[in-house]
């Protein structure tokens, strides 16, 4: 029997009417990170060839990355990069078939979440004090 | 072996292992750097620009960065295929979706050459 009411398709209007186990949210949330990260390569890159240029440069860089913006910038960077990393570790350990039930993604994605919290303070602490 | 078409490489798992072999790599790379800056303390030029005069270490960032190339070009063709599409945009997805990838392409490719020059054209 053909079941003609099976959704293929979500609109953004439906995403609210899902319940969000935190399993997902992880995984949007790596996705997220995934995009800033690869508009942020840019300044990565930016910084890399400003600090290799010249001694005069690397000083413009560590001026730059001492102002309000630069540590914002450089604090947001490390946050997606610190979360894109522990949520990867989980992705690989998934192929590793552990916590690949209910409730081990429920747990892996809770560690996921506080691990990469921790690791986001302390990249605003280590941004901080330059 | 079936042709597929819901792919980059129209393979998979190929995607499969390539997406994990640069993670491994990037891991790698991202737990040396940010360690060598945690153990450094205060960064001077002169070791920075010492660290980046190895040839091991030349070699490792452009493992990195080609790594990052591969692994954001899948990741960003994943996304792609999932949210631009005709339900969302209606006939003209496929060129927009088209547009999106070369963009894509053309912004990975400009990462790569631009981290060629930084580490040797400078």
């Amino acid at each position: 029997m053909k079941n003609d009411h099976r959704p293929i398709n979500v609109n953004p209007s439906d995403l609210m009417a899902f319940a969000w186990p935190l399993a997902a949210l992880a995984s949007i949330t790596h996705r997220i990170a995934g995009v800033i990260l690869f508009v942020g390569i840019a300044f990565g890159l930016y910084a890399l060839d400003l600090s290799l240029s010249s001694a005069a440069g690397f000083d413009v860089l560590k001026g730059l990355m001492n102002s309000p913006f630069g540590m914002f910038v450089t604090w947001g960077l490390l946050s997606a990069l610190a979360y894109h990393f522990v949520a990867g570790i989980k992705h690989l350990l998934l192929d590793m078939e552990m916590a690949d039930t209910i409730e081990g993604s429920k747990f892996a994605a809770r560690v996921t979440f506080l691990v990469s919290a921790v690791l986001i303070f302390l990249a605003g602490i280590w941004v901080i004090q330059g | 072996m079936v042709t597929q078409v819901t792919s980059f490489s129209r393979n998979g798992l190929s995607d499969f292992i390539v997406q994990r072999a640069t993670a491994y790599i990037l891991a790698a790379y991202t737990v040396f750097l940010v360690g060598y800056l945690l153990i450094q303390g205060e960064m001077v030029y002169a070791d920075w620009q010492m660290l980046f005069s190895h040839t091991w270490m030349q070699i490792f960032t452009m493992l990195a960065l080609v790594s990052t190339c591969a692994h954001a070009w899948i990741g960003m063709w994943t996304i792609g295929t999932d949210y631009i599409r005709e339900h969302y945009f209606g006939q003209s997805a496929n060129g927009y979706r088209l547009i999106y990838q070369v963009i894509c392409i053309l912004t990975l490719a400009s990462y790569l050459f631009w981290g060629v020059k930084i580490l040797w054209g400078n």
